[in-house]
């Protein structure tokens, strides 16, 4: 479809699938389907939140953002929606926030959600771009109550310098510097993960799990080995979803607490890096 | 050994490839190093020649020929 072969695609990014949204599948319509199963599996109302943040850097207008879309199907009457428009580390930039807000709003939902195809399959089409990108959304809580895990800390960095090696221009194509990414993502992801666990006392060796934005697995890899811990405690999903931006963290995170999750006392870590460039680590414990 | 059989010794060991690129030779474009590779490069450029590289420095240009790399590492010295 793109002009790039399946083994090419696979060689350079570890993706062999991706799922798209239908034509008039909106983000806010994605976003609310995966807050509605996060609300769904924690157990809570709509109504009992506090504050909704949306992550997008897909949304299909200026303003309003998604997040008044989603507060609206939601019902959340006037409970305040806060968008954030961080491409690839918007879920991660929210859930720091959302612990930071959780004490004074009550519950926040932190809602990621990306419609990629309508950016990257807009003529002109870049093939080698294209290629990495999917759609999907996905959902947390960070309530003031106890729940799954408890949020030790975290690390949030920006270094605008860079802003033009990813960026997407009002009705422009994405535009992407694709070693200058990886350049500074291999450097500064693992520098952000393991100060932060040196400030919390912890090893890289300690953490259950790191689920980390799903860029490219070549990427996930050269952090896990920055590490120095094996490539098998990176949750990874990319071969079936490709890069949903800043959707990819929670919907990895989703998936991997099916399969395993939060065990009592054992840290995880959630990672991500993105246009801006805007960076950052979570340390979460099961409780 | 000169800095730059110094530098070509480690794009051969990086890439993996015996080969002896011309000192102007883009290093990318001729595959002998792709985004994945240039991380370990520029790591083994800082173990060998005893530099810190900035991450305001990690930009690919600056290290897209040997003789790119020749000249920022003598910049750092």
């Amino acid at each position: 479809m793109v002009g790039t072969s399946a083994e090419w695609i696979f060689n350079v990014s570890g993706i062999e699938e991706r799922r798209f949204a239908a034509e008039s599948e909106t983000v806010a319509d994605m976003a609310v389907a995966a807050a509605q199963d996060c609300l769904s599996s924690a157990g809570i109302r709509a109504t009992d939140l506090g504050l909704l943040l949306v992550a997008s850097g897909s949304s299909e207008r200026r303003f309003p953002g998604p997040a008044a879309s989603v507060a609206r199907q939601l019902n959340l009457d006037t409970v305040p929606a806060i968008d954030l428009p961080l491409a690839s580390a918007g879920s991660l930039f929210g859930m720091a926030l959302g612990a930071s807000l959780a004490g004074a709003h009550g519950a926040v939902l932190v809602a990621a959600s990306e419609k990629m195809s309508s950016v990257v399959l807009k003529p002109p089409m870049n093939s080698t771009t294209a290629v990495l990108f999917g759609d999907g959304a996905g959902a947390c809580l960070i309530s003031p109550d106890a729940g799954l895990a408890t949020i030790l800390d975290s690390t949030l960095h920006t270094d605008g310098s860079f802003s033009d090696d990813l960026k997407l221009e009002l009705d422009g194509p994405l535009e992407m510097n694709g070693r200058t990414v990886i350049l500074q993502a291999s450097r500064k992801i693992p520098r952000a993960i393991g100060s932060l666990l040196e400030k919390c006392g912890r090893a890289p060796a300690d953490v259950a799990c790191f689920l980390m934005h799903q860029a490219n697995q070549n990427l996930i890899d050269r952090v896990a080995g920055a590490l120095d811990v094996a490539a098998d405690k990176f949750y990874s999903n990319i071969r079936r979803y490709g890069n949903t931006s800043s959707a990819s963290m929670l919907i990895a995170a989703a998936e991997w607490q099916k399969q395993a999750g939060f065990e009592r006392g054992k840290p995880v870590v959630f990672a991500t890096f993105g246009a801006g460039f805007h960076w950052g680590a979570l340390l979460a414990e099961g409780c | 050994m000169t800095r730059q059989a110094q530098i070509t010794e480690i794009i051969r060991t990086v890439s993996k490839k015996n080969t002896a690129p011309d000192p102007e030779e883009s290093l990318f474009d001729s595959g002998l190093l792709d985004s994945f590779a240039l991380p370990d490069v520029l790591s083994a450029l800082e173990k060998a020649f005893s530099i810190k590289i900035p991450d305001s420095d990690l930009n690919p240009r600056k290290f897209d020929s040997i003789s790119r790399i020749e000249s920022y590492i003598e910049s750092r010295l």
